[in-house]
């Protein structure tokens, strides 16, 4: 138990003293999964309206498949990931393969199916009411779709928050992809598992702090830019 | 109107889609353009600690995990990497794991320590000029109180001891076996055919022999938590040795000899494999005086002992050390 203690004051002691490698880890990290987080959202943001806003044949199967990929293991993402970008996979001769891209990569299939899903959920608890109310006070079709995505806007931002959250927290695919490779596809994740793997639990759960540090900053930012717009 | 609007919403929908994909595209493509972050260090190191696709190539290698969990490669790689003016990408993993991804070609050297692996891999065209350039051994370590009676037995005695324990009273005696194809999984095969048992009858035997699947130092915690015996090399072991409440019972034998190869892929059967240059300035290097004198010190500060033991000079004369030539001759 006293490990918790010493691990708080290491965080703290980490951050105040800027060191540069946790530093750049965590930087990286950041970089990484809101690069996976932007990616993703301009995929299935629209994909998900698209979804909404349709009636079609197999609207609920396809849901219920979105449904069921956001419970997709990291592993499982990272090695599928892996068969593709390696060397011998069919996308080797990009050489993706333990580097930050290939990381991106796992990362935004990773998050894909909760993002749309959810995107879908969040356009459905407004459209209703706001569809109406558009339609009475005689809104043009452009109006009626920014007023809805404008209504769902805190629940779209809460959906991006949480794949940001699953982005920034897993490792499995990004140690499988990215390879820890020190000073290139190092992670908060991935430290924590090697710190772990060498034994030194303090110095992992310094940097588990940091990475909830980070969360909270991400989140707490977001959510003043929704208040003031 | 309902259906109206629908229907107008349809209309402009897909293109504002089309669009948005297309935009995702163009950005995923620019991303590596995208603006750095400040770091903290020099404008040289900014450059390289964001990139997402590199500009140059990166030299990587496949590395056992003892030589990386103790920090060696640390201690190393900053060396080469202005040495040889590349980057050093270091990866990771068992042997059998490292020894795969040479083979897919997603490395260009790997460092394991596998002798009847290494000898397959390059039969199978693979692996080109294969060199040593360090060693140590292993250990069994267990309770301080040694249910089983093992202490300063011979490995394949003391194996024998745990088996026959293990299978009277696995409350008492356990064994953990990294069961994950490393190099040290490997040898403990090795050790339990010496004792003569068969690995695939000992892993079925029971409830004492438990099959972690992790890298040694997790094992060792594992150990330590259960009161179990344990197979480690002797590295791994010393840096562990102030967290584990394990001790080294069985510490002589000739089948505990660890050395440490370097194998460079084969680009005539690994198309990929694209840095043979720099893999040769890399074995050469390894078997360099200058670093073999860093290996040779390397851990004695911290541990009062080294956790490797260089080939130079002659200092491995047990049997099985590898011939003269392995660690002498550079590669051409």
């Amino acid at each position: 138990m006293q490990e918790i203690w010493r691990a708080l004051v290491q965080a703290v002691n980490l951050i105040i003293s800027l060191d540069t490698e946790v530093v750049q880890i965590s930087l990286r990290s950041l970089y990484i999964s809101a690069s996976s987080i932007i990616i993703a959202a301009l995929f299935c943001v629209p994909i998900g309206s698209l979804i909404h806003f349709h009636d079609f044949r197999g609207k609920r199967v396809v849901i219920n498949v979105i449904q069921t990929f956001y419970s997709l293991p990291t592993v499982v993402v990272g090695l599928l990931v892996f068969l593709f970008i390696s060397r011998s996979g069919p996308l080797g001769g990009l050489e993706l393969l333990f580097t930050p891209a290939a990381i991106i990569i796992g990362q935004v299939i990773l998050i894909m199916p909760m993002l749309t899903g959810m995107t879908i959920g969040a356009l459905r608890g407004v459209d209703k009411t706001i569809r109406d109310t558009a339609l009475s006070s005689g809104a043009g079709t452009a109006q009626a779709i920014r007023a809805i995505l404008f209504e769902a806007r805190f629940a779209v931002v809460g959906v991006l928050i949480l794949g940001f959250g699953r982005a920034i927290s897993e490792v499995g695919a990004a140690l499988m992809l990215g390879g820890n490779i020190r000073g290139y596809t190092r992670v908060l994740t991935t430290a924590i598992s090697l710190e772990t793997q060498r034994g030194d639990l303090v110095l992992s759960l310094a940097l588990g702090i940091i990475l909830i540090g980070i969360a909270m900053v991400v989140s707490v930012i977001m959510n003043i830019l929704l208040q003031r717009y | 109107m309902k259906t109206l609007l629908i229907n107008r919403i349809r209309r402009i929908s897909i293109p504002i889609v089309i669009t948005c994909l297309l935009l995702g595209a163009i950005l995923a493509g620019c991303a590596p353009a995208a603006p750095q972050p400040a770091a903290t260090e020099n404008a040289s190191d900014q450059v390289t600690a964001f990139p997402i696709i590199p500009g140059t190539p990166r030299f990587k290698i496949a590395t056992t995990t003892s030589l990386y969990d103790t920090g060696l490669w640390n201690y190393l790689e900053p060396m080469f990497e202005k040495k040889a003016g590349v980057k050093l990408d270091i990866v990771y993993a068992g042997t059998g794991v490292a020894l795969e991804y040479g083979r897919r070609g997603d490395v260009d050297a790997v460092v394991v320590h596998d002798p009847a692996a290494e000898a397959k891999f390059i039969a199978d065209g693979y692996g080109i000029n294969k060199r040593s350039f360090a060693f140590n051994h292993f250990l069994i370590a267990g309770p301080a109180a040694d249910p089983a009676g093992i202490k300063d037995l011979t490995p394949e005695q003391a194996f024998k001891k745990i088996y026959d324990a293990g299978m009277l009273d696995p409350d008492k005696v356990k064994f953990i076996s990294r069961g994950d194809n490393s190099g040290t999984h490997s040898k403990e095969k090795l050790i339990w055919q010496a004792a003569g048992l068969k690995y695939e009858d000992v892993q079925k035997s029971g409830p004492w022999y438990i099959e972690a699947g992790k890298g040694m130092g997790p094992c060792l915690l594992m150990a330590s938590e259960q009161g179990s015996y344990i197979l480690a090399d002797i590295s791994t072991f010393l840096a562990f040795k102030s967290k584990v409440n394990v001790a080294p019972l069985v510490e002589k034998g000739d089948l505990f000899l660890n050395v440490y190869d370097v194998i460079e892929i084969n680009p005539e059967k690994v198309k990929t494999a694209k840095m043979l240059p720099t893999a040769k300035a890399f074995t050469n290097w390894l078997m360099s005086d200058e670093v073999q004198d860093l290996i040779a010190g390397y851990g004695v500060a911290e541990y009062g002992r080294p956790l490797f033991n260089p080939l130079k000079g002659g200092g491995c004369a047990e049997a099985g050390c590898p011939k003269l030539e392995d660690y002498t001759v550079p590669v051409q």
